[in-house]
């Protein structure tokens, strides 16, 4: 089945220069395995497909249930240099949380997802 | 010495809730007041305040709000712990000194001033010897941008700070100072921790990160059940209670709004984080992955198992310099057909903008309603959309091209598609952009300077 992060996950954004960071926490401890192994660097900067011009970096935390994301050269030169409305890439968490995946029908279920 | 102390945050940044500073004082015990005022470019602000008055230069919010809280703070032994100094630190000491008197405290406290962060004289000096402060970011010298340099500051750590305290500051007032140094330094003063207790110097770090942002741990801007977080309009700034051992918990005063949880703590230790491993201080580096996060009861987490590694040789330093201008044009255009009409607009601008031969570094449309946060992520917007906000946005060097674009937005209004409005507040206004250079530079370099004066 398919599904959407924003069900899966929590997240806080902020800006570095021209580099947004995008920490994305599990809702349950119990879900984080799940999105450590679906949403990779690779897919994230697919998602991020004309907004994020540069690179993807992800770390992991699993002390706090949370991956780390940078995307850089993202926010159009970055602090008081970029002209768009979220200079600070403050939304960009739950523009990461609109991130589809999809799950094996029976590990959805085991965890209480269907 | 004490087992514990409680460290409040009163600002998340210079403008947050001006009130939040004298309720940590007034609505429950706190041990200390830190105050973080200085943003990227705060210092470039203050040192064109100070080339216009040798008097300004600082966090002038500070004094007033000293004025309000300061008997209570001489009263209960709390202690203020501020980088409201900005490029005039002596001056700020020395407003607040007048303000001590004024108010009947003077011989009754003493405050502590930090300076040796402001490298803007030194830095030809330090380009003639081959330090070459590139951009952390772009990898460019400094010598690129050298005669439009308006501030450049050295982050100076906890140390400083540790020794104002230890003269018995009551108030330190430092410039450019990090923000978690400013939480870390009264650990270090009331609980003795050695220069390389390196876990204890992390942790002390990692408070201050929970705390720095203001109530972004406490309930604001957090997105985990957001809607059911209690009387944000009463919200309570956080606090840091730290015991010597290293271990703290983050709480907030009783009876005031918001909420600290641990889906609230994480939310904010993520926040513009690099590698998590890797969160590199002048007092340490301190490891993300081994915070603990643990229930204490209603509003209150614990948390504990902090590793830290030894601090590195080199400060980060903060240089502003002037790169060009930009301006924001905004109109409103409203159903049937909003997004069509804002498109339309936009196009008829960009060719007025072409045949009057303007040229601009850059040029960003965004259609606020429709996409300006998520862009195409978003998707198409619903072809009913009630309104949307047209934005158009240009940078560039030639003040002139920029003041030109300003009287190209409210001709629209006549001279474009229909059912637009919104145009209330005059031509957009030409700022000059001021930006920010980040680079390292040999702790070598930098001696931080303490004095502590009788108020």
């Amino acid at each position: 089945m398919q599904i959407q992060l924003i069900k899966l996950a929590h997240a806080r954004s902020g800006d570095k220069g021209d580099t947004a960071n995008v920490g994305l926490i599990a809702l349950r401890d119990e879900f984080y395995p799940l999105i450590v192994r679906e949403v990779t660097a690779a897919r994230v900067k697919e998602h991020f497909k004309g907004i994020c011009q540069g690179k993807v970096e992800r770390f992991e935390l699993p002390n706090l249930g949370a991956l780390n994301f940078l995307l850089h050269e993202s926010l159009g030169g970055g602090g008081t240099l970029s002209l768009m409305t979220d200079a600070q890439g403050k939304t960009f968490s739950t523009a990461l949380l609109r991130m589809e995946i999809e799950i094996p029908d029976d590990e959805a279920q085991k965890l209480g997802l269907r | 010495m004490k087992e514990k102390i409680r460290i409040a945050a009163g600002q998340g940044f210079w403008g947050d809730l001006p009130d939040a500073p004298v309720r940590q004082v007034e609505e429950g015990p706190i041990d200390y007041l830190m105050l973080d005022y200085l943003a990227e470019v705060t210092m470039s602000i203050m040192q064109k305040q100070k080339a216009r008055d040798p008097k300004a230069g600082f966090a002038r919010d500070f004094v007033p709000l000293m004025k309000r809280i300061l008997p209570a703070c001489v009263e209960r032994n709390i202690k203020v712990v501020a980088n409201a100094g900005g490029v005039n630190v002596a001056g700020g000491a020395a407003a607040v000194r007048d303000v001590a008197r004024e108010l009947g405290l003077g011989g009754k406290l003493k405050i502590g001033i930090v300076t040796g962060d402001d490298i803007l004289e030194r830095v030809d000096s330090f380009l003639a010897r081959g330090i070459e402060l590139r951009n952390m970011d772009t990898d460019e010298p400094l010598a690129t941008v050298r005669d439009r340099i308006q501030s450049a500051n050295a982050y100076l750590g906890a140390a400083p700070i540790v020794e104002a305290l230890d003269q018995g500051a009551q108030v330190v007032i430092t410039g450019r100072a990090t923000d978690t140094g400013l939480t870390l330094g009264p650990m270090i003063h009331e609980f003795g921790w050695a220069g390389d207790d390196w876990n204890k110097l992390a942790a002390g770090t990692i408070a201050g990160h929970i705390i720095e942002c203001g109530a972004q741990c406490s309930g604001g801007n957090c997105q985990y059940e957001w809607e059911s977080i209690p009387d944000l309009a009463n919200v309570g700034f956080p606090i840091a209670e730290a015991s010597a051992d290293g271990t703290f918990v983050i709480t907030k005063h009783e009876g005031t709004g918001g909420r600290v949880s641990i889906p609230s703590v994480k939310e904010q230790l993520v926040y513009e984080m690099g590698d998590p491993r890797g969160y590199i201080t002048p007092d340490c580096v301190a490891d993300f992955t081994t915070v603990q996060l643990a229930d204490d009861g209603p509003d209150r987490v614990r948390v504990f198992g902090i590793k830290g590694k030894p601090a590195t040789d080199t400060l980060k330093v903060s240089i502003s310099y002037s790169a060009g201008y930009k301006a924001v044009g905004t109109l409103v255009y409203a159903w049937p057909d909003a997004y069509e009409k804002a498109k339309a607009a936009d196009k008829i601008l960009r060719a007025r903008l072409d045949r009057l031969g303007l040229r601009f570094d850059q040029i960003l449309t965004e259609y606020v309603g429709a996409n300006a946060t998520h862009g195409p992520l978003a998707g198409e917007p619903p072809p009913d959309l009630a309104e949307v906000q047209l934005r158009v946005g240009v940078r560039g060097n030639d003040r002139n091209a920029i003041e030109r674009f300003t009287k190209e937005i409210a001709p629209l209004i006549l001279t474009g598609p229909p059912a637009v409005t919104g145009f209330a507040g005059g031509r957009p206004k030409v700022e000059e952009i001021v930006a920010y250079w980040p680079a390292l530079i040999p702790k070598a370099e930098i001696t931080a300077r303490v004095e502590v004066i009788e108020a």
